[in-house]
């Protein structure tokens, strides 16, 4: 299993390796992989339908509860056939697609690592491990949006929708420690067991608010969802199998695993149905405004997650029973639908709904997998889209007070569905084949038969729904519910309001189709309406925040080291005077402070002098001098309290100090008044209250009772151990070596930071003026 | 600097210096000193006849670049550090040998460790120095 799931990472890795010796054969070797894990998944389904699950553990990090281990369970069985299943067709619809492009071989490579991090994401019983899969679906997405990196548009959607879905999973990640916190493992599977404890706990409205957000981002709804569109900038193969198929119901996935741990509450439930109404609908208006194939395709893609969401929010065994079938049938046809749409835009070079038309006369059997996988989705009887409509206006007919509403809702949204499926899947091949386009014609069977056995499947197990019922549904139900409830699928559900609805969602659409024309004129109007999109609102919300972090940095960033000065030395004062105002208790006692000698008396009335020349002067070179007077007279009080070592590094520290600010200064041009009175009288006000405070602090802090057992211990044992009798040094060298040995190399980089800052030479052109 | 009385005394200062230095630096285990000290009174007595005879004479001097002392001092600095871990005790034990030797009195692994110091910090600032000389 553990192979199953890596193989994908290691055909990535493979590729510049290939590449050099057998680049041709590379679409070909790697269709071979999703197609031989398909065969792989196979073999499991007898056993998830008698066994419910399987477990396979392989440690990883044992110390902080991560491990490999994957669940092989109903759902993960069904995302798992849609993954390598429609993978399959997605790979070898590409040999032909993308054939001759510069980097097809990368196109694989990056499908392949896509391939392998969704089955990591389904098949994960830990939900650290499932987070890092999580994150691989979205950068591998990035690469492959991003694909045709010349284009600008094509790398902006790119880093969108990166941005969007990897906050999201951030934001996931959040939740899933909490959800470990609270129920004291990663493990989905020993989860479960904690499920009543979790739904009790303080944090569980937090726990399901991350969650949702991880799961709203991945997939796309309100108001996350404009990052999908953004996406299908990326070639058709992609949109199928990323955007519509697979990494896109990640999320409903999420969602659908959890259901049995954390759902059925009143806040789980109703921020579902509401937010999954909200998209569901507000989709499907969108999707008959567009005109370009793929947009209306986007759309239709994000209202049927919308739709998922809204099932899953209901909750009924009804509804997940309908989520169920509808991921299945949703898969089947809308990855059809794309892929043909595909087949246009390669044999005639137009998206546009509004000019597309007649293509049956060249494109025959195309023209029959877009009957196929638009009448799926309409929800026509003998196809699978119908028994997901049925049993899904089933759920919402049962869900008391709120029954109406939500019926009214889904059928609406059913029946612009069905217009945006039969405008992509019927309408350009129907009528007369205008000129434009007279030389297109029937491309190889690699494009054409993916499309076409989807919808024969489509077709398959709608008319027997008896072959997936038992052997494929019921898990995915027992494993989303929870439960032992058998499944019946039936074609006749009998004469009741369930047809009618049907019927009525069918002639509506219809009709609609009919006189519903797709026009340029009325999306050109909608946009009118994009100032208070989400994409606008969360975009600029995003730009300003930049702006606002840039003058953050320029305020206090600003590049003059006199006002890092002011503003360090203020907020030092603040946060001192602060704390010594209000958390202690200033106490000196007078009597422990030695008295004051007349030769401290002189250095001191040195100090302040110099001082006085210091800030009077207006020359550089006086101030300096005055200032290396200050660091002397500080050595010599340092001598007067026996600590030659200290006194004497300070001297030549000083020394040195004076030293460069002479090599520096003499360069300079004459010495100018810069400041105002009002800027001295601030900074002399803020250098008196610094000192003052450091004074009072130094007071307080001799107030201490100190222990002196630390300096009695070097000075006991300086000679002893260290045969050496100047403690500062033993220290320096033999207590604490290792620091000096640290602090040596600090200064090394120091130096060579300061050399290579010299002789930096960013200009090299102004040299030569 | 164009003084006469300048020139001349840092011409004599920079041996009486730095003899000074190596001195504060020997004596740096029982006495106040050390190698950090030393290595900073090195190179005050280079900056000073820098000063007075400018930087190339001073380079010309020293004939070799003063970045290469801090590499030098490193080495040496670690090398002391981590050979005890060839005789079986833990890494920085002081190693000494038998009997002081003349003028120098007591060798032991702490006094290399602090030549390691001391020549880093000759690196170091001098480097410093130099290149800002150098460049404004």
């Amino acid at each position: 299993m553990l192979i199953a799931v890596i193989l994908g990472f290691i055909f990535a890795l493979c590729v510049p390796f290939f590449t050099r010796f057998f680049k041709k054969t590379i679409p070909f070797l790697y269709s071979l992989l999703p197609l031989s894990l398909f065969i792989y998944f196979f073999q499991f389904l007898g056993k998830i339908k008698n066994q419910g699950h399987v477990l396979f553990k392989y440690e990883w990090v044992p110390s902080i509860g991560i491990d490999l281990s994957f669940r092989l369970d109903g759902l993960s069985l069904l995302f798992a056939f849609m993954i390598t299943g429609i993978g399959a067709l997605v790979f070898i619809y590409t040999i032909y697609y993308l054939k001759g492009h510069e980097y097809l071989d990368r196109f694989y490579g990056y499908l392949s690592m896509f391939m392998a991090s969704m089955l990591g994401v389904v098949l994960s019983d830990n939900l650290m491990t499932m987070f890092i899969f999580w994150e691989l679906t979205s950068i591998s997405s990035y690469f492959l949006i991003g694909f045709n990196n010349e284009d600008p548009a094509s790398r902006k959607s790119a880093l969108t929708a990166l941005s969007i879905t990897g906050l999201g999973g951030l934001v996931m990640l959040s939740g899933i420690i909490l959800l470990q916190a609270v129920g004291g493992s990663y493990s989905f599977t020993e989860l479960l067991n904690s499920s009543e404890a979790i739904k009790d706990s303080s944090a569980y409205g937090w726990i399901i608010s991350l969650l949702f957000v991880g799961a709203f981002t991945k997939s796309a709804q309100f108001p996350f969802h404009f990052w999908l569109p953004g996406a299908m900038k990326a070639p058709t193969p992609v949109s199928t199998y990323l955007h519509s198929a697979t990494m896109v119901k990640a999320g409903i996935y999420l969602l659908a695993r959890f259901t049995p741990l954390l759902g059925d509450t009143f806040w789980w439930n109703g921020t579902l149905v509401t937010v999954g109404s909200v998209t569901m609908v507000y989709a499907a208006i969108h999707s008959v405004l567009r005109v370009d194939l793929k947009s209306i395709l986007a759309y239709s893609t994000i209202s049927a997650l919308g739709i998922l969401v809204f099932l899953i929010g209901i909750g009924t065994e009804k509804a997940l029973l309908a989520a169920g079938i509808f991921i299945l049938a949703h898969a089947l046809y809308k990855a059809a639908l794309f892929l043909i749409t595909g087949i246009i835009d390669h044999e005639t070079g137009s998206r546009d709904v509004t000019k597309l038309a007649g293509l049956q006369r060249v494109m025959m059997p195309v023209a029959i997998a877009g009957f196929l996988a638009a009448l799926s989705s309409a929800g026509v009887p003998f196809l699978l889209g119908f028994i997901s409509k049925e049993v899904m206006y089933e759920a919402t007919l049962q869900f008391g007070d709120w029954a109406i509403i939500l019926t009214a809702l889904a059928v609406s949204t059913k029946i612009l569905l069905l217009v945006a499926g039969f405008w992509a899947g019927i309408r350009p091949f129907t009528g007369n084949l205008p000129s434009e386009f007279e030389k297109a014609k029937l491309p190889s069977p690699l494009l054409w038969v993916p499309p076409l056995l989807l919808g024969i499947l489509s077709l398959g197990f709608g008319a027997f729904p008896s072959l997936i019922g038992q052997s494929l549904i019921q898990p995915v139900f027992s494993s989303m519910s929870g439960t032992d409830t058998v499944v019946q699928l039936k074609l006749w559900h009998g004469f009741n309001l369930v047809l009618l609805l049907s019927i009525f969602t069918l002639v509506t659409g219809g009709v609609l189709f009919w006189f519903l024309k797709p026009s340029a004129e009325l999306f050109q109007k909608t946009l009118r309406f994009e100032l208070i999109s989400p994409q606008n609102i969360i975009e600029g919300g995003s730009k300003m925040f930049g702006s606002f972090a840039g003058t953050w940095t320029r305020f206090f960033q600003n590049g003059y080291l006199r006002n890092y000065v002011i503003t360090i030395l203020a907020f030092l004062t603040l946060l001192m005077a602060y704390r010594l105002f209000w958390g202690v208790n200033i106490y000196i006692d007078w009597n422990q402070i030695s008295p004051v000698s007349h030769y401290e008396i002189i250095v001191v009335a040195l100090m302040i002098i110099s001082i006085l020349f210091a800030i009077s002067t207006n020359s550089r070179t006086i101030s300096i001098v005055a200032l290396g007077v200050i660091g002397f007279a500080n050595c010599l009080f340092f001598l007067f309290y026996s600590a030659p070592d200290l006194a004497m590094t300070q001297f030549s520290i000083d020394s040195l100090t004076v030293l460069l600010f002479m090599l520096v200064l003499v360069k300079l041009p004459k010495n100018k008044s810069f400041s105002s009175n009002i800027m001295k009288f601030r900074d002399a006000m803020l250098s008196l209250l610094f000192g003052t405070l450091i004074a009072i602090l130094t007071l307080v802090v001799f107030e201490e009772p100190s222990t002196k057992e630390v300096s009695k211990y070097f000075a006991e044992n300086a000679y002893v151990l260290a045969k050496g009798r100047n403690v500062v040094n033993v220290i320096l060298v033999d207590y604490r070596g290792f620091d000096t040995m640290v602090e040596i190399v600090v200064l090394v980089i120091a130096a060579v930071g300061v050399y290579s800052l010299m002789k930096l030479d960013l200009n090299p052109s102004k040299k030569e003026l | 600097m164009k003084s006469l009385i300048f020139k001349t005394a840092s011409a004599y200062l920079l041996p009486l210096l730095l003899l000074f230095s190596i001195f504060i630096l020997l004596r740096g285990h029982y006495l106040p000193g050390g190698g950090f000290v030393g290595g900073l009174m090195a190179s005050i007595a280079f900056l000073v006849h820098s000063f007075a005879f400018g930087l190339k004479e001073t380079q010309n001097i020293i004939k070799i670049n003063p970045g290469f002392l801090m590499p030098i001092g490193l080495v040496l600095a670690v090398g002391a550090a981590i050979a005890p871990f060839f005789v079986d005790a833990p890494i920085l034990t002081g190693l000494w040998f038998e009997g002081p030797f003349r003028f120098i009195g007591m060798v032991g692994s702490a006094l290399f460790f602090d030549i390691g110091v001391y020549l880093v910090v000759i690196g170091a600032t001098l480097t410093i120095m130099f290149s800002i000389t150098d460049t404004v």
